[in-house]
């Protein structure tokens, strides 16, 4: 039972890495950058959300919207300004800019909602527990949300990149950007779409981040970030099916390695089991393997 | 003598030139007290940063493997360092500052160095991003690990223990856990940092000019035609990593004997990322360019003191900046046109560098 | 002791009544408050940083407005909660003119500058660094808080006096000094006592508390010991309430604060105990005055922090009369001047009645308070 318990655990963690890794491993697949910014992003969507729900009363659907609007505004608007001077660029510049607005957003989250942990309230996401078996088990609402949120996106995600002109338009994009150029996509609004979809996503990432674990500070985004960031890689950056296996398998094992080996260790435990997959499937657990042309 | 060896030379002569030249600049305002507090004060960690930005370049610039765990290394150092210092003072009585700093900095190098190699023979096997992640995990791993070492010195004795503290009462502790180093003599000096950034500004540049360097940076630039030109790749590699994890194990012990206490939480993969902002704002591969930006990066965030609660935010802002205006073509070509006569120069130099890639 | 007090009291009347007739120019000291107010590469404690700063700004402002012998000039350096940024924070400091240093806010930091103070003579009055080791060794330094050492014994001891249980659990913080260092003395007082630790567990930079908390659960502890800050231990009750887990939670001067974050449900609180020295809705009538003001300014309820940089300027104000300081004296000359009548003065302050030793480390007793209705109670 308590094998089960701490199961669920797993998986409701490991469904949280998994939504911030979906934006990551999108972003990633198609302007072939590393977000650093990303958890970031997730830490403004959870502050609005806050915002909506604690000062102006808003109903938290509505929350959720109004955060979704904002960081996909601001997704989009960080991207122009600062990514695509640096589209010609070698990636590491990039990167260095994306850590550099990792900065930005959160001195100004300090800025404008002060340094105290706030802590997200209550919701129909987190206001219950469902008993199972009699109550021996339960499972947090939020977890189950977190699941239901990660298959529903996850499957739009899937049919959008393989059903519709802008999907296939990012696929191309991922392939080959000079050759999508030269076939007439314009790679500029892909890439600003691609930012988009994934601040969206990490707005919701933000709300179902914060109803399972409420804390909310300025640097709430970047353990869980960088976390994510190692499940993308872990279940092969640029799979979205990846990213999702990526992420409930790192939650799992987080969980476990706690529960049964030692809660000092925890997070070498994690890092430890990626290593070992990373050597025996150098490129992630779904990632294409890498072919290079001699 | 070709042009471009003619180049490098002179590239190196003005590389050592800046930082002879800055010493004795900074020793003579010392001598007559014209330099601030907060600047005489950075002097040590300003050494240990630019050590760790030109052994990072090693591992990214000239070897171009993105590595996020240099930190761990410095932490390995840092730790190293401490014990060897303090175990020297309490258990052999060696009072003699600079020979336990000599001999703590020597640790610390070869620690990092045997961590080098563990990390570095499954690390390098892989490529790119998922380099770059192992790397991080082991950052992390080693903080991990950190966190839960107590060591103490019982008499002559030096006495280690793992994920408890049982080491008995009166034991004079070393490392304590979460609770850090502790109890560290401050021994570290500017001089010894002078020392220790020429030391790791003479390996590295000889390094790269020699034939294992040119091997590294074939690698580099091809793997596969460098591999079927018969360059043992993972073995120039290897060298590469591990020579930085070295340095950046020297600059820990240096760091942290800087220091009356550091704790595990200070190496965190922040202090990687630090490290690589230095090393890509400076220039790949460019030695100088780590020099320069590392110390002005450390130096930036106290001169903006004056913005008070905008202070990490004009931080930000500048790094993004910097790195837009130096990046993007549009603001290159249109800078390059108004600093035309500079840039003839800078052509040369960087013909330099990039005569023998 | 009492007569003492009494007397030393009146000795400050008269003085001040004397410093008003005699209308002398008044004497302005140079503190630097240090502390984090931004996050740094290790860790974000800014909300601690920015609570002493706001504490001591009030406190400033009341003494500046009252026109006494001596007026504060507060400067403020960031250290980020990092022990390089604290070097020159500290040195910056100096360079600003500082005289005395109210600092710094958060332990390890402290350590490192308060070792560079000793050595230069600069005096250090710490309003939240508890660990011991900040104070060992240094006579240069003195604390408004209690130390985690004492903190830890003192709970494992009212613990078992009021029998409120005999299975404990203890969760902390494995790399945190305050969260181990209390810790450390728990568990030792705790085997004198014979209470038993049937669970212990610890996290680091984790949000999920699901383990540590079924841990404790399935131990069947029926106290959990929680010697952390208020901001990790939230998430902790809200993880328990989920898991229907209601041991007694025992909590430490930290834990103040936990109803004044912001969206949390209090009523996961309710039956919280907590050793504390200070209660933002207690009626005394300084708390009452300073909770005003402070939450008029900066639009939060203040902490524990808060109350103690607020004592720390008092105390400063307090030592420095008693010590005579005049304002040609220089940083080593007041900080031997400081050092010895530190161990004369007692100060009244929001935290209590503070007396302090050699050794740097305050008397002052702590409460125990229970949570119950959305307030604290005290029943000693």
């Amino acid at each position: 039972m308590i094998f089960l318990n701490n199961l669920i655990s797993g998986i409701g963690l490991g469904s949280i890495y998994a939504i911030i890794a979906l934006g990551y491993t999108m972003v990633y697949g198609i302007a072939k950058m590393l977000n650093f910014a990303h958890g970031d992003v997730i830490m403004v969507g959870a502050y609005i959300a806050f915002c909506s729900l604690q000062y102006w009363g808003l109903p938290p659907v509505v929350a959720i919207l109004l955060a979704m609007v904002v960081c996909t505004v601001m997704g989009v608007l960080i991207e122009g300004l600062a990514y695509r001077p640096l589209r010609q660029a070698a990636s590491l510049a990039v990167l260095i800019t994306a850590i550099g607005m990792s900065y930005l957003l959160q001195n100004l989250a300090l800025l404008i909602w002060g340094a105290n942990t706030k802590s997200f309230p209550r919701t129909f996401l987190n206001s219950s527990t469902i008993p199972l078996l009699g109550g021996r088990l339960s499972i947090p609402s939020a977890t189950l949300f977190t699941i239901v949120a990660n298959v529903v996106i996850m499957i739009a995600l899937t049919l959008f990149t393989s059903r519709t002109k802008m999907g296939k338009a990012m696929r191309c994009v991922s392939e080959d950007r000079g050759a999508a150029e030269l076939m007439g996509i314009n790679v500029n609004r892909t890439i600003s779409l691609t930012f988009a979809i994934g601040s969206g996503l990490a707005a919701i990432a933000g709300v179902l981040l914060c109803s399972s674990y409420p804390n909310l500070t300025p640097t709430t985004g970047s353990m869980p970030g960088i976390k994510a960031f190692t499940a993308a890689v872990f279940g092969g950056i640029g799979s979205i099916p990846g990213a999702m296996v990526g992420g409930v398998l790192l939650g799992v094992i987080e969980i476990f390695g706690k529960a049964y080996i030692s809660t000092e260790l925890g997070d070498a435990i994690v890092f430890a089991v990626l290593i070992i997959v990373l050597l025996l499937k150098p490129t992630g657990l779904l990632g294409k393997p890498m072919r290079e042309k001699v | 003598m070709t042009r471009a060896k003619r180049n490098r030379l002179i590239y190196n002569i003005v590389t050592y030139a800046v930082v002879i030249a800055a010493f004795v600049i900074l020793q003579s305002m010392i001598a007559n007290k014209s330099i601030s507090r907060t600047l005489k004060g950075q002097l040590v960690p300003i050494c240990s940063w630019v050590i760790m930005a030109i052994s990072l370049n090693l591992v990214i610039g000239f070897s171009g493997e993105l590595s996020l765990g240099h930190a761990g290394f410095m932490s390995v150092g840092a730790y190293t360092g401490a014990i060897v210092s303090g175990y020297l003072l309490t258990a052999r009585g060696v009072e003699t500052e600079w020979l336990r700093l000599a001999v703590a900095i020597a640790a610390g190098g070869v620690a990092a160095g045997i961590a080098g190699v563990l990390i570095g023979i499954p690390v390098l096997r892989l490529r790119g991003d998922y380099l770059a992640i192992v790397t991080l995990a082991f950052g992390e791993i080693i903080r991990n690990l950190v966190n839960v070492i107590y060591v103490g010195v019982d008499g002559a004795r030096m006495r280690f223990s793992f994920l408890n503290n049982d080491l008995p009462e009166g034991v004079t502790m070393l490392v304590d856990g979460a609770k850090g180093a502790v109890g560290i003599k401050r021994i570290s000096t500017f001089t010894a940092g002078f020392v220790l950034v020429m030391i790791t500004l003479v390996v590295v540049l000889n390094l790269v000019n020699s034939r294992a360097g040119r091997a590294i940076k074939a690698t580099r630039d091809n793997r596969i035609a460098a591999e079927s030109m018969g360059v043992p790749v993972t073995k120039y590699k290897m060298m590469a990593f591990v020579t930085a994890a070295v340095l950046a194990g020297m600059a820990g012990a240096l760091y942290g004997l800087n220091s009356s206490t550091i704790v595990p939480a200070q190496f965190t993969f922040n202090q990687s990322i630090n490290v690589l902002v230095f090393v890509v704002l400076g220039g790949l591969g460019n030695v100088l360019g780590s020099v320069i930006s590392a110390t002005l990066l450390t130096i930036l965030p106290e001169v903006l003191r004056a913005f008070a609660d905008y202070r990490m935010l004009a931080y930000a802002i500048v790094l993004i900046l910097v790195m837009i205006f130096t990046n993007n073509p549009i603001v290159r070509s249109w800078a390059d046109r108004i600093v035309a006569p500079a840039k003839r120069l800078l052509r040369g130099k960087r013909k330099a560098e990039g005569g023998d890639a | 002791m009492k007569k003492m007090f009494v007397m030393f009291l009146a000795l400050i009347l008269a003085m001040s009544c004397v410093g008003a007739f005699a209308d002398e120019e008044p004497i302005t000291i140079t503190v630097a408050h240090i502390g984090p107010t931004s996050p740094g590469p290790a860790a974000d404690a800014s909300q601690y940083g920015q609570a002493t700063l706001h504490g001591a700004e009030i406190a400033v402002e009341e003494i500046n407005a009252a026109g006494g012998k001596y007026r504060i000039e507060l400067i403020h350096e960031d250290d980020q909660h990092d022990t390089e940024k604290v070097v020159n924070a500290y040195n910056t400091a100096l360079d600003n003119g500082a005289q005395i240093i109210l600092g710094t806010t958060t332990s390890k930091p402290c350590e490192v500058a308060a070792d560079l103070g000793y050595e230069e003579r600069v005096f250090f009055l710490t309003p939240s660094a508890s660990a011991p080791a900040v104070i060992e060794g240094r006579d240069n330094i003195f604390q408004i808080c209690f130390d985690d050492y004492s903190q830890g014994r003192v709970s494992a001891e009212y613990i078992a006096e009021h029998k409120l249980g005999t299975k404990i659990a203890v969760i902390y913080n494995n790399s945190d000094v305050y969260s181990t260092g209390i810790r450390d003395s728990f568990i030792a007082e705790a085997a004198n006592r014979g209470l038993e630790i049937v669970a212990e567990s610890t996290f680091t930079t984790t949000v999920d508390f699901s383990v540590q908390v079924s841990e404790a659960q399935n131990a069947g502890a029926d106290v959990v010991f929680l010697p952390m800050y208020y901001d990790a231990a939230a998430p902790i009750l809200i993880t328990a309430d989920s898991k229907d887990y209601h041991p007694i939670f025992f909590g430490v001067d930290g834990m103040d604060g936990i109803l004044t974050v912001e969206g949390f449900d209090t009523s996961l609180a309710e039956g919280v105990m907590l050793l504390t020295p200070f209660v933002a809705t207690s009626e005394d009538e300084k708390v009452v005055s300073f909770v005003q003001k402070y939450e008029a300014a900066y639009g939060t309820t203040p902490i524990q922090f808060a109350a103690d940089a607020y004592d720390g300027i008092y105390t400063i104000i307090a030592a420095a009369e008693e010590a005579g300081i005049t304002a040609d004296m220089d940083t080593e000359e007041v900080c031997e001047a400081m050092i010895a009548a530190m161990q004369k003065i007692t100060v009244e302050g929001l935290t209590g009645t503070m007396t302090w030793d050699e050794t740097g480390a305050v008397g002052k007793e702590p409460m125990a308070a229970v949570i119950e209705n959305g307030v604290y109670v005290f029943n000693d």
